[in-house]
């Protein structure tokens, strides 16, 4: 069954700003190799037909458990893997028709900060050399004036700048973080992936770079797509966030209205997980049945519903890829059980479907109300 | 309380000697942990936690060494008097570790259900049947799904999640008195951390086993443990119980840590942060450890090691602030952050 596609190009950044880019449809499938011949055997739906938009100076955070893709979409943004299929578009280019010159070019404006700050600087080159080389491949600057380029980069990121001799080794974990965002701002891009830049971080360390990266969006106008699995950080840093569940995006909303009413019921559940950072204070929490299902042999009709705790859910959850559907303005999610939805209950029915659509939001979903306050906790005193 | 504490470390200290000095990792540590009760543990990467919980087992290797003079009493026996047989049935019996990642602890060539068996057999003495029957209870109780199909599965085969709690489901079976957890769910999603804490919630209220949670999560602490041990530079600097930490932290280093936390819910300010980085464990600084990332620092903090002071019931801080509050009425930028926020 193909995905119903209810996206009309341009409708999902906040207020219809002109996007920056535009992901339709991205689908990233992994071969699995069995046997000594290497035989294919089935694949990995890594990525199973991802739509968004993000807007000039934006954020948008891209959170899930592990393995949903969240990288595996970043990366195939960039083309530093393929991707299966879809289009991606950046400032209007069809980044996916690009040739490698072409490409080169375009890395000049989308830049990547990676997951691991202890694996992804080369450890036989400088730091200096390291920040340095963007700046050569697109013939930026050349000799003093690179020299003195990379010591204002290092500067800019919080690192002194006679460092720029030291190796990798001799830095803690939030210094190569900076080292990273350094080299990814040398060729003064417009759009950064993310992918996960705090998590390897000390709580002290993640604000320093949380912090930066909210002051160089704001002086030089950044975008930024933001992977994490934090969602305290996520909604300090975030204008929307994209939720990921087994290749699929299950919900994209505003970060407000994310957190003060989520729809999906695994938003609601990974919510509800999130520890409360008062003593004494324990949400309830909706317990997930069970783990993560295997990618390569994905659930049949809505992904998540072996561990859905909707008290609607039915045989027609099993049998109906729900749309990723605007739920309410700006506030999309794939769930044919919350109204409203485009699969009518009479489908549903012809589906096997046995319980009408019914609006769900336990309390312990909850973080914030709907005027944005934080909400009280109720004091309970610890054991 | 007035029978003695399950477990208590008295002036532990443990050391690394390298190539490049005698690291201080673990320097003149004390505190306690009653039976049925959650102490958490927190702290920056490197100040001394991990190489706590080792000593506590005395599992550390070559060239660490617990120092002379450290005491390591755990129900009524000095374990640093014990000898290497009498060792391995505390670590085999009475006290159980669970580390960041399950596959340490998990053996690739046995299925789970042999290996939580074998525990069973040498520890409870139980026939190979019994043991079987036990492993699969076991697997049940730590909430795995078809417990006996995966009792016949090997470790590769399960989650990052479900591998955890088997190895939760291995430290339970001998039913030990303390379980020591350093960063159990650190490597897992926060839906399966939330069951993964549930569950040792759980085994605290049921069977009353204590636990020492190491983590660098406070919300983790916050919703987990009756009291927390703050750890810097190869010390406690605060001890509270997790209502007066969380509500009246007193070290500045405690304040910072709590600051530069985002909530959920919490409102979006800029995060606040702590300039610097820890010190190499190879030369802490005299006087306050904390002295160069401290908004308060004085004189007095360069040139003499603040005690831990007592501050309230139960509540201890190593901070001169303690006997002299006035200082705090006059933040500064902390030295680290005058030489630039890189200088470390
Ligand atoms: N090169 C590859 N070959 C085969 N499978 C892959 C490859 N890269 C990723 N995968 C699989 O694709 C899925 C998505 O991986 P991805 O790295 O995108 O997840 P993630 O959401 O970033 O997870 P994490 O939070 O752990 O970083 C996983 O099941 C992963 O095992
Ligand atoms: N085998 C070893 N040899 C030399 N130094 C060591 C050894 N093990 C630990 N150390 C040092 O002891 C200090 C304390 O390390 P420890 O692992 O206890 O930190 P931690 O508080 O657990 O940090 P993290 O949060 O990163 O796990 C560190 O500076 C570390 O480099
Ligand atoms: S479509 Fe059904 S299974 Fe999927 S989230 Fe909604 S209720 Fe749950
Ligand atoms: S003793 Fe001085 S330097 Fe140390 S934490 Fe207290 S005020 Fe700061
Ligand atoms: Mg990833
Ligand atoms: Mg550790």
């Amino acid at each position: 069954m193909s995905r119903q596609t209810t996206i009309a190009a341009g409708a999902m950044t906040e207020g219809g700003a002109e996007p920056i880019l535009s992901v339709r449809d991205l689908t990233k499938h992994f071969p699995i190799k069995k046997g000594i011949f290497g035989r294919v055997g089935g694949a990995v739906r890594a990525v199973d037909g991802v739509s968004f938009d993000v807007a000039a100076g934006e954020t948008l955070a891209v959170v899930g458990e592990s393995g949903c893709g969240k990288s595996t979409t970043g990366r195939a943004i960039l083309r530093l893997i393929e991707p299966t299929s879809g289009s991606v578009r950046f400032n209007g280019q069809d980044v996916l028709a690009l040739g490698a010159g072409e490409l080169r070019a375009l890395r000049r404006q989308l830049q990547i900060v990676f997951q691991d700050p202890f694996s992804s600087l080369n450890p036989r080159m400088s730091i200096g050399a390291i920040v340095r080389e963007g700046l050569t491949i697109h013939g930026l600057a050349e000799g003093a004036a690179a020299d003195a380029r990379v010591k204002q980069l290092l500067e800019e990121v919080g690192l002194r700048p006679e460092y720029a001799s030291r190796y990798p080794h001799e830095f803690s974990g939030g210094q190569r973080q900076r080292v990273g965002i350094a080299r990814a701002l040398s060729v003064e891009p417009k759009f950064i992936v993310c992918d996960e830049p705090v998590s390897a971080l000390d709580v002290s360390v993640q604000a320093q770079v949380v912090n930066l990266l909210q002051d160089l969006q704001r002086d030089r106008g950044l975008s930024y797509l933001f992977i994490a699995h934090d969602l305290s950080i996520v909604e300090h840093i975030a204008d929307r966030v994209a939720v990921m569940y087994l290749g699929h995006i299950v919900e994209l909303a505003p970060v407000q209205a994310m957190y003060s009413r989520p729809i999906m019921p695994y938003t609601q559940a990974l919510l509800s997980a999130v520890p409360a950072p008062e003593p004494g204070v324990k949400r309830e929490r909706i317990l997930l049945a069970g783990d993560v299902p295997s990618p390569a042999n994905p659930p049949s009709g809505c992904v998540f519903h072996p561990r859905c705790q909707h008290p609607a859910r039915d045989a027609a959850c099993a049998a109906i890829v729900p749309p990723l559907e605007e739920k309410a303005p700006g506030h999309w999610a794939a769930c044919i059980k919350q109204p409203p939805s485009v699969v009518s209950w009479e489908a549903q029915r012809a589906a096997g479907g046995t319980n009408p659509p019914d609006f769900y939001l336990p309390v312990s979903a909850l973080h914030r109300s709907a005027d944005g306050a934080p909400r009280a906790h109720a004091f309970t005193p610890p054991r | 309380m007035t029978a003695p504490p399950l477990l208590e470390l008295d002036d532990l200290h443990t050391f690394f000697y390298t190539d490049t000095g005698v690291a201080r990792s673990v320097d003149g540590v004390s505190f306690s942990v009653g039976a049925g009760e959650t102490v958490g543990v927190v702290g920056e990467s490197g100040c001394g936690k991990s190489v706590t919980a080792l000593s506590i087992l005395r599992l550390v290797r070559a060239p660490g060494r617990i120092e002379p003079g450290s005491a390591i009493r755990f129900e009524g026996k000095d374990l640093m008097t014990l000898d290497e047989g009498e060792m391995q049935h505390i670590r085999g019996n009475r006290i159980a570790m669970v580390f960041q990642e399950p596959m340490t602890a998990l053996n690739p060539v046995f299925t789970v259900g042999e290996q939580i068996a074998e525990v069973a057999r040498i520890h409870g003495g139980m026939s190979r049947k019994e043991a079987r029957a036990k492993a699969v209870e076991m697997l049940t109780l730590v909430g795995i799904p078809a417990p006996e199909q995966r009792a016949g599965e090997y470790p590769h085969q399960l989650s990052g999640g479900m591998r955890q709690r088997v190895v939760i489901a291995m430290a339970l079976v001998m039913n030990p008195a303390l379980i020591i957890a350093d960063e159990p769910t650190t490597a897992l999603d926060v839906t399966i951390q939330a069951q993964i804490l549930e569950l040792m919630a759980d085994l605290t209220r049921r069977l009353g086993t204590s636990i020492l949670l190491i983590t660098h999560d406070l919300g983790v602490v916050a919703e987990n443990c009756s009291r927390v041990i703050v750890m810097y530079a190869g010390e406690v600097v605060e001890e509270a119980t997790a209502v007066e930490l969380f509500g009246r932290a007193h070290m500045p280093y405690t304040e910072g840590l709590l600051g530069a936390m985002p909530r959920v819910g919490g409102e979006s300010e800029r995060l606040a942060t702590i300039p610097g980085t820890v010190p190499p464990p190879t030369a802490w600084p005299a006087g306050c450890r904390f002295r160069d990332r401290c908004p308060y620092s004085w004189d007095r903090c360069e040139r003499e090691h603040p005690p831990l002071y007592q501050i309230g019931a139960g509540h201890t801080s190593r901070c001169h602030l303690a006997e002299e509050p006035e200082h705090r009425n006059h933040p500064h930028p902390p030295l680290a952050a005058q030489r630039g926020a890189s200088a470390a």
